[in-house]
């Protein structure tokens, strides 16, 4: 099944941009395809954020003595000043192993 | 050297600041996968098939979740689906290439090379040879993605569970983000979408993702003909 899944979704990402770069032409686009295409971040990847902080391995909301969402905001207020991936990551990983171990 | 090699090393060169992110989050991609308890050769073939960190997370979390194949496989896809604007808006400086061309440099195609060559294109519309640009930029990173994910796999076998290293999926998608909460629109769709995944993370078959960004999107969409509609 696996397999399947990881080829289909191979082919899927591959055709969507081979598909664009030989037949679409964003001069002959409609303006509000290429401005909703760029929500597509906004609008998917909050639904992978939120529930990897707030939901933990039973499936359950987790608000109370949860490392997770303090480590989220310093790592999302130095991501927001900083503009930089790594010390996003850093920040929170830092953070979260900090209120966990010590 | 030839102008061949030139335009091939000017992507790599010029691709390299790119590729300090990708490094780690290649890596985080290959532990991650251990840690769901994927085979290294599945983690592997991710990112040579699939081939895009963000859509290969989302794999490997929603499949090892026991969401169904039809559900993985279109969250995948609404995930990789910002790259529809890549390709068309290189469609008019590549149209004259042959076949094979298009086929290589489609599966090359990133967000980071995309970034690098839209720069070189505007600046040199008429260099016949522009695409090995392309090819160096998109080659580099995809050589570098394939060894980051590899190190990634051994280190996961190696790093304990406690570390809990599965908290770097929305650690990576929060520094993805972090260029768009400054903006108010953007901002209230972030909110509005990580909202509807915690209200709906337990509707049937794990499709909170796909239910969520498809909202969030008609959202987007209603408040850009509003806002255009104030414009008039």
């Amino acid at each position: 099944m696996i397999w399947y899944g990881i080829i289909i979704s191979g082919v899927l990402n591959f055709l969507t941009k081979f598909i664009s770069l030989s037949y679409f032409d964003t001069s002959k686009m409609h303006p509000r395809v290429k401005q909703i295409l760029s929500y597509v971040p906004s609008a998917v990847f909050p639904a992978i954020i939120f529930p990897g902080i707030l939901i933990d391995g039973n499936g359950t909301l987790e608000i109370e003595n949860n490392p997770k969402i303090l480590a989220s905001i310093m790592a999302l207020i130095i991501g927001v000043f900083s503009r930089n991936i790594i010390a996003t990551i850093l920040t929170g990983l830092a953070a979260y192993w900090f209120i966990i171990f010590i | 050297m030839s102008e061949k090699l030139k335009l091939f090393s000017k992507g790599i060169i010029d691709i390299l600041p790119l590729l300090i992110p990708v490094v780690p989050f290649g890596i985080i991609l290959g532990a991650i996968g251990v840690e769901l308890n994927f085979s290294p050769l599945e983690i592997f073939a991710t990112s040579f098939i699939i081939f895009g960190g963000a859509s290969q997370i989302v794999f490997l979390q929603l499949f090892s979740s026991g969401a169904t194949s039809l559900i993985t496989i279109s969250s995948t896809f609404v995930v990789n689906s910002r790259h529809l604007l890549y390709g068309a808006s290189f469609s008019e400086y590549l149209k004259n290439l042959s076949l094979g061309w298009k086929i290589l440099l489609s599966y090359l195609l990133t967000d980071q090379a995309y970034a690098v060559s839209n720069i070189y294109f505007e600046k040199n519309k008429n260099d016949v040879l522009k695409h090995f640009y392309l090819l160096g930029a998109g080659f580099f990173l995809w050589f570098i993605w394939q060894i980051s994910t590899l190190i990634g796999i051994f280190l996961g076998s190696i790093v304990p569970e406690k570390l809990g290293l599965s908290y770097t999926i929305p650690l990576t998608f929060i520094a993805l983000l972090v260029g768009y909460f400054r903006k108010i629109d953007h901002l209230i769709i972030i909110l509005l979408s990580g909202s509807l995944s915690i209200i709906l993370y337990n509707a049937p078959l794990k499709s909170y993702i796909i239910l969520s960004s498809f909202i969030s999107l008609s959202v987007a969409l209603i408040m850009i003909i509003f806002k255009k509609g104030k414009n008039r």
